[in-house]
C-alpha cells in the first residue's frame, strides 16, 4: 500500500486509490503524443516564419529606409497582417493543427489569438462580443510580461545594475 | 417499474413512433451519411451565430420526427431535451417554437437516453400518451463554449474528440407500430480523478461501465441478451479502456457486439476528428437513424444504448476540479416479432 | 549568414514551445506566457540584445521578443527618467504590436465571419 502511494505524485493527493490506479491505467492506454513529430515540424514552420520575417526586416531597412533597430515594428505588423488574413480565411487553424508550436510561437500565433477571438464574438455584437472577447486568450500573454517586465525593472533599480 | 437499484422496467411497452435526424456536412461525409433525415451543407444554417444554428437543426429534428409518428405539435404532451450549450439555451428556444409543455435537462452527452428514458417512464406510467425526446450539439458552438475559439490554432491531441454537428429526436407513443422501449438503467455520477477536458473518453469509461453493470445486475442477465451493447461516446480511446474495464470487473462482455457510437458516425481514417466524435447529437444521431432502422428491420433484436456524458464546465475546469461524468442505458427492441 | 541562424534559432524556440505544449503539458496560454517570460528575463540578464545581432528574426519574431521589448521599453525609461520609468516605459516599444494587433483583429470582425 506504502509503495503505492510513494509512486503518486503530489497532484493526486486528493484522490482515492483506485482513482489513482485508474489514472496510471487510462494514462497507459493513452495513444501517445508524436512529440518528435511536432518538434520536427514546429521547428521548420517556426523557422521559416522567422526567416520571413528576416526577409521583410531587409526589405523595410534596404528599401523603406527604416533603421536595423526600427524595422522590426512594421514587420511585425505585416506578419500579423498575414496572420490575420490566413485566420479569416479559415487557413489558420488547418496550418495549426500541423505546425503546432510552429504558428503559435511566433508573433502570428499572438495575432490568431486576438483575430480568431474577436471573430468568433461577432455575434454578440461589437462592444461587447468584439471588444470584451478580443484579449480572452492573450490576455495572459500580455499581463505576464508587463508583470515580469515590472520586476525586473525593480530588480535593476534596486541593484543599479544599470543598462548598458 | 423499479427492478432492482436504479433501473426501470417498462412493462406497458412503450413504442417509439417515429425519430428523426437533421446532422452538418462532416456527419453527412460519414459512414451513415445517408441514413440521416437531413443533411446540412454548411454549419450555420443562414443563421447569424452557431448557437442560432444548433436551434434550427433542434427544432428541424423534433418537427419531423413528429410528422413522421403521424401527429401534430399540439397533440405532443411533453417535450423532454437538453443540450451542451449555458442554460441549455437550444431547448429553450426549440420548445418556444414548439410549444409543447417542456421540461428541460442536463446530462451533457448522455442527455439523449437520459430524455427517452424519462419520456417513456412518462408513458408508460400513463402520465402522458406522447412524449417527445430531443437533443442537439454543433462543432462550433461547443467548441467556442468548452475550449477555444473556432478559428483559433491551438493542436489538438489524439485523445480530443470532434463534437458532433447534429440533432436527434424521438416521438415515444403508448400504443402504435415501432420499437419498443423496454427497459432503462439510470446512472450515478463516476469520477475517476481525470481532468484532461482532451481526453473525455478516458474520463466516461468508468460512468459506461459502472451504469451497464448496474444494468446486468438489476436484470439479472448477462451481456448477450442484447445483441449490440452501444456506448454514446467514449471514441477510440474510452471504448478500449472499458473493453479493459468489464474483463477486469469479469463481464463477459465479448459474448455480445460492444460498439460506440463516436467510432460509427466517422471514420477516423478519412475524417479530421482525432480518437472520434462526441457531444449529445453523437449518440442521438447514430440511435435515431442507424440502430432505429436495424430495429425496424429486425436486423437488430435487442439492443442497450448507454449515452456517456462528461459532467464539466469551463469553469471546473480552470479551478482544477476533476471531471465527473455519468451514463444512462436505454433498452430498445425490434418491434418485428416482439419477444 | 543572418538567415541561416534566424531560421535555426527561430526553429529551436519553438521547438522549446512544442515541448512546453506536449511534453509538459501546458496550455498554450501557459506556454506563450512563460515564453514570455522567459523573454523578459533574458532582456533582465542583458542577454536578449547579442541574440537580436546574431540572429535577426529569428528571436524577434517568436513572442520571447515581447518580454524582452516590454523590459527594453522599462529600463530605458527608468534609466532616463528614474524609479516611475519603470510603470511609464512598459509599453514604449511594443505598442506596434500591440496596435496592429488590435485593429487589424478589430476590422477583421467588422469584415469576415467565423468559418467553423
Amino acid at each position: 500500500m506504502d509503495n503505492d502511494s510513494k509512486k503518486s505524485s503530489k497532484k493526486d493527493k486528493k484522490l482515492t486509490m483506485t482513482q489513482q490506479q485508474y489514472k496510471q491505467f487510462a494514462k497507459s492506454k493513452e495513444p501517445p503524443r508524436p512529440v518528435l513529430k511536432n518538434c520536427a515540424r514546429a521547428f521548420f514552420v517556426g523557422g521559416f516564419i522567422c526567416l520571413i520575417g528576416q526577409l521583410l526586416m531587409e526589405m523595410f531597412v534596404h528599401w523603406f529606409k527604416f533603421t536595423e533597430k526600427t524595422a522590426s515594428n512594421p514587420t511585425v505588423a505585416v506578419l500579423i497582417l498575414i496572420s490575420v488574413i490566413l485566420t479569416c480565411f479559415g487557413v489558420y487553424d488547418k496550418i495549426a493543427q500541423w505546425a503546432g508550436a510552429g504558428t503559435s510561437v511566433p508573433v502570428t500565433g499572438f495575432a490568431n489569438s486576438m483575430c480568431s477571438a474577436a471573430l468568433e464574438h461577432k455575434s454578440e455584437g461589437l462592444v461587447l462580443g468584439v471588444g470584451g472577447n478580443m484579449f480572452k486568450l492573450a490576455g495572459s500573454v500580455i499581463v505576464f510580461g508587463t508583470v515580469a517586465a515590472f520586476f525586473i525593472g525593480i530588480i535593476h533599480f534596486l541593484f543599479g545594475a544599470g543598462w548598458k | 417499474m423499479l427492478k432492482g437499484h436504479q433501473s426501470w422496467e417498462f412493462r406497458n411497452r412503450p413504442v417509439i413512433l417515429g425519430t428523426a435526424t437533421a446532422v452538418g456536412p462532416e456527419e453527412g461525409r460519414g459512414p451513415l451519411g445517408d441514413e440521416f433525415d437531413i443533411v446540412h451543407g454548411d454549419t450555420l444554417l443562414e443563421q447569424k451565430s452557431w448557437e442560432q444554428a444548433e436551434k434550427m437543426l433542434l427544432e428541424e429534428a423534433a418537427k419531423l420526427a413528429i410528422e413522421k409518428a403521424g401527429l401534430t405539435k399540439e397533440r405532443i404532451h411533453f417535450y423532454i431535451g437538453g443540450d451542451l450549450m449555458n442554460q441549455i439555451i437550444s431547448n429553450s428556444f426549440a420548445a418556444r417554437t414548439l410549444g409543447i409543455p417542456y421540461i428541460g435537462v442536463f446530462g451533457a452527452c448522455s442527455t439523449s437516453m437520459e430524455s427517452l428514458a424519462l419520456a417513456a417512464q412518462l408513458v408508460d406510467a400513463g402520465f402522458a400518451k406522447y412524449a417527445v425526446a430531443a437533443t442537439c450539439s454543433h462543432n462550433s458552438s461547443a467548441e467556442k463554449q468548452f475550449r477555444y475559439p473556432t478559428e483559433y490554432g491551438s493542436q489538438k491531441p489524439p485523445t480530443a474528440q470532434y463534437t458532433v454537428t447534429g440533432a436527434g429526436a424521438a416521438v415515444v407513443s403508448r400504443d402504435g407500430d415501432g420499437p419498443v422501449v423496454t427497459r432503462a438503467t439510470i446512472g450515478r455520477i463516476v469520477d475517476m480523478g481525470i481532468k484532461d477536458p482532451f481526453n473525455m473518453g478516458a474520463a466516461m469509461a468508468p460512468a459506461a461501465v459502472d451504469t451497464i453493470e448496474a444494468h446486468l445486475r438489476d436484470f439479472a442477465i448477462q451481456p448477450e441478451f442484447y445483441d449490440l451493447i452501444v456506448t454514446g461516446d467514449l471514441a477510440k480511446v474510452g471504448h478500449a479502456i472499458a473493453v479493459d474495464l468489464f474483463a477486469k470487473h469479469n463481464v463477459p462482455i465479448e459474448r455480445t457486439k460492444f460498439d460506440d457510437c463516436g467510432l460509427m458516425v466517422y471514420d477516423l481514417n478519412k475524417q479530421p476528428v482525432q480518437a472520434g466524435g462526441s457531444g449529445c447529437a453523437c449518440s442521438a444521431v447514430v440511435a435515431y437513424s442507424h440502430l432505429m432502422r436495424k430495429l425496424r428491420a429486425g436486423e437488430l433484436k435487442r439492443i442497450l444504448v448507454v449515452a456517456t456524458g462528461a459532467l464539466l464546465s469551463p469553469l471546473s475546469y480552470q479551478q482544477g476540479e476533476t471531471i465527473p461524468c455519468i451514463a444512462h442505458a436505454v433498452a430498445i427492441e425490434s418491434g418485428v416479432n416482439a419477444s | 549568414m543572418i538567415f541561416l541562424w534566424a531560421f535555426l534559432i527561430g526553429g529551436a524556440i519553438c521547438v522549446l514551445g512544442q515541448i512546453l505544449i506536449d511534453v509538459a503539458r501546458l496550455t498554450p496560454a501557459h506556454t506563450m506566457s512563460t515564453l514570455v517570460v522567459i523573454g523578459a528575463v533574458a532582456d533582465g540578464l542583458g542577454l536578449y540584445d547579442p541574440l537580436i545581432k546574431f540572429a535577426g528574426a529569428g528571436v524577434t519574431v517568436p513572442i520571447t521578443s515581447f518580454g524582452n521589448a516590454l523590459v527594453h521599453g522599462a529600463l530605458a525609461e527608468l534609466e532616463r527618467h528614474g524609479f516611475i520609468g519603470i510603470i511609464t516605459g512598459i509599453f514604449e516599444v511594443t505598442s506596434a504590436g500591440i496596435s496592429a494587433a488590435i485593429i487589424f483583429s478589430f476590422l477583421a470582425a467588422v469584415i469576415f465571419r467565423p468559418r467553423g
